[in-house]
């Protein structure tokens, strides 16, 4: 499983290296994402910063989203889901690729989205710790959804539109959890935070775990 | 059902339905009339005779749409994946109804008909949840028979009700650490004819629930039926044609 999962994921990456979409597409859309914010919410760099946990993490879930659909069209073309169907890889191993290279772009997405809160927000970065596990733990509840719902919806004509009505209010407990973690991490008072990572623990699992499950049935059908 | 009788309804419904409507007649003298006026919110409270019995009911909704899934999945039975296209939609009727009945509530009682309140917004997220459900399927349902249809539909089913529990339980500790006890609830202490209001409520809504989930089942049924018919009927077209091609091909040819 494991290592079919090796195979998924770096294949996935290999594709993400050489067509550059993450880091040229997605990436920059995050930082539009940032601009858009301030302009709508008066750039008064006060507030920008109380609120760049919240807008952070929102900034993620679009980003998430496209990376996601990303993620199932590059094996839209020339039968790639047929193949992938046909190799005798284990289903539950091609889950757990595609959610982590999806956990890996999402990372360095928030890495980019990091620094543009920084800088662009003037947020002060206190309670890294609690920071770096809340961001792990949402990263991998939104890789795993995010590839469980993106099969579902891959293949499908209107794919583009039925996947945020049906992911983004799945992952209102994670923008929930993630936003008060960081607001806790960046307010000072890092204990109030960790019961919230928590949550994002359990998110994960629950989906790591349905994921692998069903995963080999909706590829059937995607 | 039978094919002479195109009509939904069956003894047992119109039974149903009968009861439905008396019960919907007591519930309003009961609620406008018998039960007193609350203390605190005064006549307002009277839409909580609708609104939590809408609220408990959309809920079930969800969780026979959850049970039907699974039950889909095991059997690949036809009725259990009708069952849970129809639970879903009454359930979205009902979430409609008690967001709006709480949104009119919360004008006298709040001051607002909006308010970041855990129950609404995770009430709203639910609503989004059921919309998103139903779109699927009907995705599915366009791509062919019961025995092609995909899978999407029974997974995402499946995983409706923990999403609402999750999101519900989110949602209310989210705003917990917000606001505590800052608004009038209803009275966790009502007795008398305004807890027997709310249970008669209780009991009439679950009726209606019942009769209407009873006639979108059936509904559903004969859209399936009339689909299978349709392919059947088409196919014999289709027979029919290429025989009489090859007779019309055979006469040319003689």
């Amino acid at each position: 499983m494991f290592r079919d999962a090796a195979l998924i994921a770096g294949k996935d990456l290999r594709i993400e290296l050489r067509s550059q979409v993450t880091t040229q597409q997605v990436a920059p859309f995050s930082i539009l994402v940032l601009i858009l914010f301030a302009v709508a919410l008066d750039p008064d760099r006060g507030f920008l910063a109380r609120a760049s946990a919240g807008l952070f993490w929102v900034a993620v879930l679009f980003s998430a989203l496209l990376a996601i659909q990303r993620a199932f069209t590059i094996e839209s073309a020339d039968g790639g889901r047929d193949a992938l169907r046909s190799s005798g890889l284990d289903p539950a191993g091609i889950f757990l690729g595609k959610a982590a290279a999806i956990a890996l772009q999402l990372v360095v997405l928030e890495a980019v989205l990091a620094v543009g809160v920084v800088v662009m927000y003037g947020t002060e970065v206190t309670g890294v710790p609690l920071l770096l596990a809340t961001a792990g733990a949402a990263t991998a509840g939104l890789a795993a959804s995010g590839t469980l719902y993106g099969v579902l919806a891959a293949g499908l004509r209107v794919r583009e539109t039925l996947l945020p009505i049906m992911l983004l209010p799945v992952l209102a407990p994670v923008l929930i959890a993630a936003t008060k973690s960081f607001e806790a991490a960046l307010g000072g008072v890092a204990a109030d935070g960790w019961p919230w990572c928590g949550l994002l623990v359990v998110f994960a699992l629950l989906y790591l775990t349905f994921g692998t499950l069903a995963f080999g049935t909706l590829l059937e059908e995607s | 059902m039978s094919p002479g009788h195109p009509s939904t309804s069956s003894r047992a419904t119109r039974v149903l339905g009968g009861l439905s409507l008396a019960g919907l007649a007591l519930l309003l003298g009961y609620a406008l009339v018998w039960s007193p006026a609350d203390q605190v919110q005064k006549d307002s409270v009277r839409i909580m005779y609708v609104h939590v019995p809408t609220a408990i009911l959309a809920f079930g909704a969800c969780a026979i749409t959850t049970l039907a899934a699974a039950m889909w999945l095991r059997k690949r039975s036809e009725g259990w994946w009708v069952l849970g296209g129809a639970a879903a939609e009454v359930g979205l009727v009902f979430t409609g109804i008690c967001l709006i009945t709480g949104s009119i509530w919360g004008r006298p009682t709040w001051g607002t008909y909006w308010d970041w309140d855990p129950r609404i917004t995770s009430t709203t997220l639910l609503f989004i949840l059921l919309v998103g459900y139903l779109a699927l399927r009907r995705i599915d349902n366009e791509s062919g028979d019961a025995a092609q249809r995909g899978s999407r539909g029974a997974i995402v089913g499946l995983l409706l009700f923990p999403n609402v529990v999750v999101v519900h339980y989110s949602v209310d500790w989210w705003r917990s650490l917000h606001q505590k006890a800052t608004i009038t609830r209803l009275d966790p202490t009502i007795e008398g004819t305004m807890l027997f209001t709310l249970m008669l409520g209780i009991a009439v809504f679950s009726l209606i629930f019942a009769w209407l989930l009873v006639h979108r089942f059936r509904t559903g049924w004969l859209e399936e039926r009339a689909e299978h018919a349709g392919l059947e009927q088409a196919l014999v077209d289709r027979r029919a044609e290429a025989a009489t091609g090859t007779a019309a091909a055979g006469g040319t040819s003689r």
